[in-house]
């Protein structure tokens, strides 16, 4: 058997359904032992749409993704991609193709140092020096991929090993005497925590993306309505319970609820749950949750008292540890403390300004239309933002966005791969005028595959967050943030293409047209909402602030 | 020797870091500590008596949450099998330095032989107007001897940045 085709084999048994990719010269004979492999290939129209593709479909459905792309710039293309999975701690196992073992470091034709620019973005990555090598390789790194706190892995496969004759085998045991991902956390510690919050008179829970990588919402739910803790999200956590139900506080941090902020800020034990304390969650880190102790559960070591300094780290698999919590949970005696709460949720509500056509409004009307059960993609910046404020989430795995690295161009390929984990399921991505253009010739792939994701790209004709920040941070100077006149016609975009674009300036127009879109089953459907050009995300903590210094906005 | 160590001991850490004997490690680890601002003062790495494993000998300056988090960043690295940070135990350490000292004349070349007697260390090459010494021992032994030969006129130095091992005694804890 050839390097390519052990290859294949070896994707064959971790059970790879589909690849994203784009083929090339170091990738040959990888491309052709796929061709009649039967695992299905989406060919994107640009690298870094198959990396954002890959995650999004190993994100909306717990799945590896797999992305394919050539040496030198296949390679550089997907960096991007896998940046954004590493980190959001997203399984994806990226595949370049690599010259010939005897023209490495001879700056051959398209070669770039793969495993080198990679490595400070992905979990582990490999260099294939040996054709019987290969299994070992794929096996350890779909594992590594998916166990721990899951991440990116990368393969690096020369093309002279793809063509080398070698022989299949299948290793049965994974032997990695260096990596052993804690699952349980410690019993003394678990208790110790209890402890804490059974004392406590004003407890916070802050469930973060870990509680959805873990599968831990069910014991994340038990554990609240047990407690009736109040549960703040961050926004990977969004989607772990119902954003809506009894004990939630909806997001935390800059663009977070004021009741969720609040309540953080005073609380006196805060339990965080797969959540790294990212400086958009904290705020001023000084300044944070002053009188609280904190309980830090993550599966992550290197997470505990990076960023704020933890009470009581709990090492551990989050469903793991919330199932010990369980078993003593019981109602506390906090009823002053919802009584608060409840009184902040009435005063601070979320809410905006009715005229025109708002980015708010039409992000409730989709909630409302899909009941909160679609899987929504977002680009970042004001779309993102407003998404997380305005759907309403109730299961996780349904938002899929960029939190991390924030890479804009990220929504449209990444509901892509969600739509092909979850083709029955509708998808959506949320836009906006500026990010969306980043992978634009995505909708090729899209079309071509009927792939039939909804776009909504809510226009203003900026770079809204930015232009955000200037107008509040830099007094109303609008440096390169302005798309006005340059913009081209999304509609005819997308005809251009074979999906079907809408146009709309109107509640009314858009009222109408939105069980059109959804109700589509068949075409990509690309929507222009031409919302309020200087609409802003409010509330808005400013960076560098603490939690409790909330601008409004509003009068 | 690292009683020796004065007021920076609270600063300077000596870490033993095992890893697999794979292309790619060593930089894995340099880079770790680049992206994440940590600073090395040595680093010396070579083959352990299995010749799978790699050890690692990083002399590092942090406070405890920066010494912290290179132990977890290290830790989080598929291919490092164990980290141990030594200057919290019992241990040995030694640093090996070759030092080319200017000896114009006799007594010079007397007086630098008498000190590399004293200090335990060895002439390895003569030349007609420089000896060169070779000499090892705890990093401040290397000092102190670097400071003394300094009014000779030093032409060259090579060190080997630090090495050290845990004292089986602690171990075993008797």
């Amino acid at each position: 058997m050839k390097g390519a085709e052990i290859f294949v084999e070896c994707l064959k048994r971790e059970k790879v359904e589909v690849i994203f990719g784009y083929p090339g010269g170091a990738v040959l004979p990888l491309c052709d032992a796929l061709y009649d492999s039967g695992i299905r290939f989406i060919l994107t129209r640009h690298e870094q749409g198959a990396a954002h593709a890959a995650d999004g479909y190993a994100r909306s459905s717990g799945k590896v993704g797999v992305c394919l792309a050539t040496s030198g710039p296949g390679a550089t293309n997907l960096v991007t991609g896998i940046a954004t999975a590493y980190m959001d701690s997203v399984p994806i196992i990226a595949i370049t193709g690599q010259v010939a073992t005897h023209l490495i470091g001879n700056d051959a034709f398209q070669e770039v140092d793969t495993t080198g620019i990679t490595r400070p973005i992905t979990k582990h990555n490999y260099l294939v020096k040996d054709v019987n090598d290969i299994p070992r390789i794929v096996r350890e790194a779909f594992y590594i991929a998916r166990t721990g706190r899951p991440g990116p892995v990368l393969i690096d496969l020369p093309v002279d090993i793809q063509r080398k004759e070698g022989e299949f085998y299948w290793p049965e045991k994974i032997e990695l005497r260096s990596y052993k991902p804690k699952y349980e956390g410690h019993p003394l510690q678990i208790k110790r925590a209890w402890e804490l919050i059974k004392n406590s008179k004003r407890p916070v829970l802050i469930a973060g993306g870990g509680v959805i990588i873990s599968n831990a919402c069910e014991e994340l739910k038990k554990f609240v309505e047990k407690t009736e803790i109040p549960v703040a999200f961050t926004l990977l956590g969004l989607g772990s319970l119902d954003v809506e139900g009894e004990y939630s506080l909806g997001m935390l941090g800059m663009h977070g609820t004021k009741y969720a902020n609040y309540a953080v800020s005073e609380s006196d034990v805060l339990i965080s749950v797969g959540c790294r304390f990212d400086d958009r969650v904290t705020g001023k880190i000084d300044e944070f949750a002053p009188n609280a102790k904190i309980i830090h559960i993550d599966i992550d070591p290197s997470a505990i008292s990076k960023n704020v300094e933890v009470d009581v780290p709990i090492v551990g698999d989050a469903k793991n540890v919330l199932k010990k919590l369980n078993e003593m949970a019981e109602k506390l005696d906090i009823d002053d403390w919802l009584k608060k709460i409840k009184e902040w949720k009435e005063m601070y509500p979320l809410r905006y300004e009715k005229n025109g056509l708002k980015p708010q409004y039409i992000i409730e009307k989709i909630s409302e239309y899909t009941k909160g059960e679609a899987i929504i993609c977002t680009e970042v910046g004001q779309n993102q933002m407003w998404t997380a404020q305005y759907y309403k989430f109730k299961k996780p795995r349904t938002l899929i966005t960029s939190g991390g690295l924030g890479t804009m161009g990220f929504g449209f390929p990444a509901s892509i791969g969600a739509k092909v984990a979850n083709p029955e399921k509708i998808v959506i991505d949320i836009a906006g005028d500026g990010s969306i253009q980043m992978n634009i010739q995505e909708l090729a792939t899209a079309v071509y595959n009927k792939i039939a994701v909804k776009v909504f790209i809510l226009n203003n004709c900026y770079l809204g967050m930015v232009r955000q920040w200037q107008q509040l941070f830099y007094n109303r100077r609008y440096a390169f943030t302005c798309l006005e006149g340059a913009q081209p016609d999304f509609v005819k975009l997308a005809e251009s293409y074979g999906a079907i674009g809408y146009r709309v300036s109107t509640e009314k127009e858009f009222d109408e047209i939105l069980p059109k879109v959804l109700e589509e089953k068949e075409k990509v459907v690309i929507v222009d909402c031409k919302i309020s050009p200087e609409e802003n995300v409010f509330p808005m903590v400013p960076a560098g602030a603490s939690l409790k210094q909330i601008l409004d906005g509003l009068a | 020797m690292g009683k020796n160590n004065n007021e920076n001991k609270f600063e300077t850490h000596i870490i033993s870091v095992t890893v697999e004997n794979r292309f790619g490690v060593l930089a894995r680890i340099a880079g770790l500590f680049s992206a994440r601002g940590y600073n090395i003062d040595s680093l010396c790495v070579a083959e352990t008596e299995d010749p799978s494993i790699s050890r690692m000998t990083i002399v590092v300056k942090g406070d405890e949450k920066i010494l912290e988090q290179i132990y977890k960043q290290l830790n989080k690295l598929i291919d490092v099998i164990k980290v141990q940070d030594l200057t919290k135990e019992e241990h040995v350490e030694r640093e090996l330095a070759l030092i080319k000292v200017n000896t114009p004349s006799f007594t010079e070349r007397q007086e630098v032989m008498q000190l590399t007697n004293i200090f335990r260390g060895k002439i390895v090459d003569v030349g007609k107007k420089t000896l060169t010494i070779e000499i090892s021992g705890s990093a401040s032994k290397i000092n102190a001897m670097l400071e003394l030969l300094k009014s000779f006129g030093i032409k060259e130095i090579m060190r080997t940045g630090r090495i050290a091992i845990a004292r089986e005694f602690d171990k075993k804890g008797g």
